[in-house]
């Protein structure tokens, strides 16, 4: 923008959007500090802010009652591991779709979008039935697989969004160079369809992480997820908001960093490149 | 371009995506159409048996369904009203200069990668618990009384933590649009003297207009099945207040075992978010060039 703004325009600004994203972003900040707060004091009303005895007992306790660290490797494994999954079937498909587009390209891309439109909750009934008969009600490996196929339109979308940029021309000139097709592969090809799949693969995990309808209803503890275990604290007992907020503060943390860095990936991967 | 080899090489790499995700769709879907036609519940196995359209007529007519429906509606329109005019709004906003931009930009969007059990668990008893809440302390201090969110507006309870979600999404997609727009319109704009309201009115406004038809099909087909916040918060009452379609497919299934009346309902629900997909796919398929 090479508009002049007066300099009184920016404070204004500056005041009214601070305010705007401190409003918003209260609940996580509030969440934070609490869990830093002895369950006493996160009760307490007035609500105290800065003004209170940090501790870290907290997040000892979390671990201590509910084994916050399996439910964390839960998280990693079904959101990582769906992920990779997808990206194994989806790279290929994308890729021969992007390069060497065919009449049908256009109609198996939509398709797929479709898919991804199903409701979780129309198809409840027989996954858990079929889960339930194959043993894979609360196993880690069933969740991968169901959370790879719910995410795996989005993953061929994406990387198909980023693969159609490469420059074809960038390929007809190494191959008339006369490199082999492995030396292709490796330094003409992975550098430029990188960026891209890294992008896929985070916004992915993030989606993974936060998926709460599958989770919630095909896990019970072994397999359960940080979504199931923060959903074990609906029922109260006792004085629980510090641990709440421990738990959840461990649960969001993460995968806030991840989302952080992929945000610039977020409108083109969730819009389908409706809106650029 | 592509050759015979190149096209034979394509389908061998498109197949398994296809393949497994057609599987994904029709198997589990088809099952849910044969049940629905069943009398079957887990509870007395091995009684199934075949009752037509049975299912359908006692899940259409029954008072619970309507009301669901009635309450998927509200929630779905509520959140989209809410999001998309904020939504424009903080776009307006994040798109000025000023101080800090990136950082607020941070903080405005960060609610969307919030689990969707943390966000509604801390809002139930940090932000809205009647007593030791925030609100209620803020309710307190302005001379108000407290209100207490779950039990006196359940739906609004959740449609406020459902909306904070979601602005987020909103904002990115609408700034994202709105960001095309051109630089030269705006200065022309401001050297023709145009008032901001009429700019926003005729220029800025039909230019998202394309962004806000993308935010509201995606958020509907997310919204019409929103479930994780209703279980860990309400478990769809007082009564069944805040029992969405979703949410009564769910308790039809696995706390009444009726396999047949939930997979009734869940056809439904498959209808209902075909109806959203069909424009949606139309849009995006508009923009894609292969």
């Amino acid at each position: 923008m090479a508009r002049r703004v007066s300099p009184l325009r920016i404070a204004l600004t500056t005041v009214v959007a601070w305010t705007v994203g401190f409003v918003i972003f209260f609940p996580i900040l509030w969440t934070v500090l609490t869990s830093f707060k002895t369950e006493l004091e996160a009760f307490s009303s007035p609500p105290k802010f800065l003004f209170f005895k940090w501790t870290l007992e907290n997040y000892r306790l979390v671990q201590e009652r509910s084994d916050y660290l399996a439910h964390a490797w839960n998280s990693v494994a079904l959101s990582f591991g769906s992920v990779l999954l997808a990206m194994l079937i989806a790279v290929p498909a994308a890729w021969s779709m992007a390069f060497a587009p065919t009449e049908r390209t256009r109609g198996t891309l939509l398709w797929m979008l479709s898919t991804k439109m199903m409701p979780s909750v129309g198809v409840l009934v027989p996954i858990y039935l079929i889960y339930r008969d194959l043993g894979l009600l609360d196993s880690r490996v069933g969740l991968i697989a169901l959370l790879c196929l719910a995410n795996l339109p989005i993953v061929v979308w994406m990387l198909f969004t980023y693969f159609k940029e490469i420059p074809k021309g960038i390929l007809e000139a190494s191959r008339m160079d006369g490199i082999g097709t492995g030396r292709e592969i490796v330094f003409v090809l992975a550098p430029m369809a990188l960026p891209g799949i890294a992008s896929t693969l985070l916004l992915n995990v993030v989606l993974a992480w936060n998926e709460a309808f599958w989770t919630l209803n095909l896990t019970t503890s072994k397999a359960a997820p940080l979504t199931a275990f923060i959903a074990s604290y609906s029922s109260p007992e006792g004085l629980f908001w510090a641990k709440l907020s421990a738990a959840s503060t461990l649960a969001i943390a993460p995968i806030l960093v991840l989302g952080w860095l992929t945000q610039r990936q977020l409108v083109r991967g969730l819009t389908f490149g409706a809106v650029k | 371009m592509a050759t015979q080899h190149t096209r034979v090489l394509g389908r061998i790499l498109v197949a398994p995506s296809v393949i497994l995700l057609f599987a994904w769709m029709i198997v589990p879907l088809a099952m849910t159409i044969y049940f629905s036609t069943l009398r079957y519940n887990l509870l007395n196995p091995g009684l199934e048996r075949f009752v037509g359209a049975e299912n359908y007529s006692y899940f259409l007519t029954d008072p619970a369904f309507i009301g669901s429906l009635l309450n998927t509606l509200v929630l779905v329109g509520s959140v989209l009203a809410i999001t998309v005019v904020l939504g424009v709004l903080i776009a307006l906003l994040l798109d000025q200069m000023f101080v800090g931009r990136s950082i607020v930009r941070l903080m405005v969007i960060a609610p969307f990668f919030v689990m969707p059990t943390v966000s509604a668990l801390v809002w139930k008893n940090l932000l809205m618990h009647p007593v030791s809440g925030v609100f209620a302390w803020i309710a307190t201090s302005l001379g108000f009384r407290a209100i207490d969110w779950f039990a006196q507006v359940p739906m609004l309870s959740i449609i406020f933590i459902v909306a904070w979600q979601w602005l987020p999404f909103a904002t990115l997609v609408l700034l994202t649009a709105m960001q095309s727009l051109d630089n030269e319109e705006k200065e022309a704009a401001d050297m023709d003297g145009t008032r901001p309201l009429s700019f926003f009115f005729h220029i800025v406004l039909p230019h998202l207009a394309r962004a806000i038809t993308v935010v509201v099909l995606i958020q509907t087909i997310f919204l019409l099945t929103v479930f994780a916040e209703i279980f860990v918060t309400t478990g769809g009452g007082p009564g069944t207040q805040t029992t969405n379609l979703a949410f009564l497919i769910y308790a039809q299934a696995l706390l009444q075992y009726d396999v047949g009346g939930a997979s009734a309902g869940g056809i439904v629900a498959v209808v209902l978010a075909n109806i959203v997909a069909f424009f949606l796919v139309r849009l995006v398929g508009k923009n894609l060039e292969t």
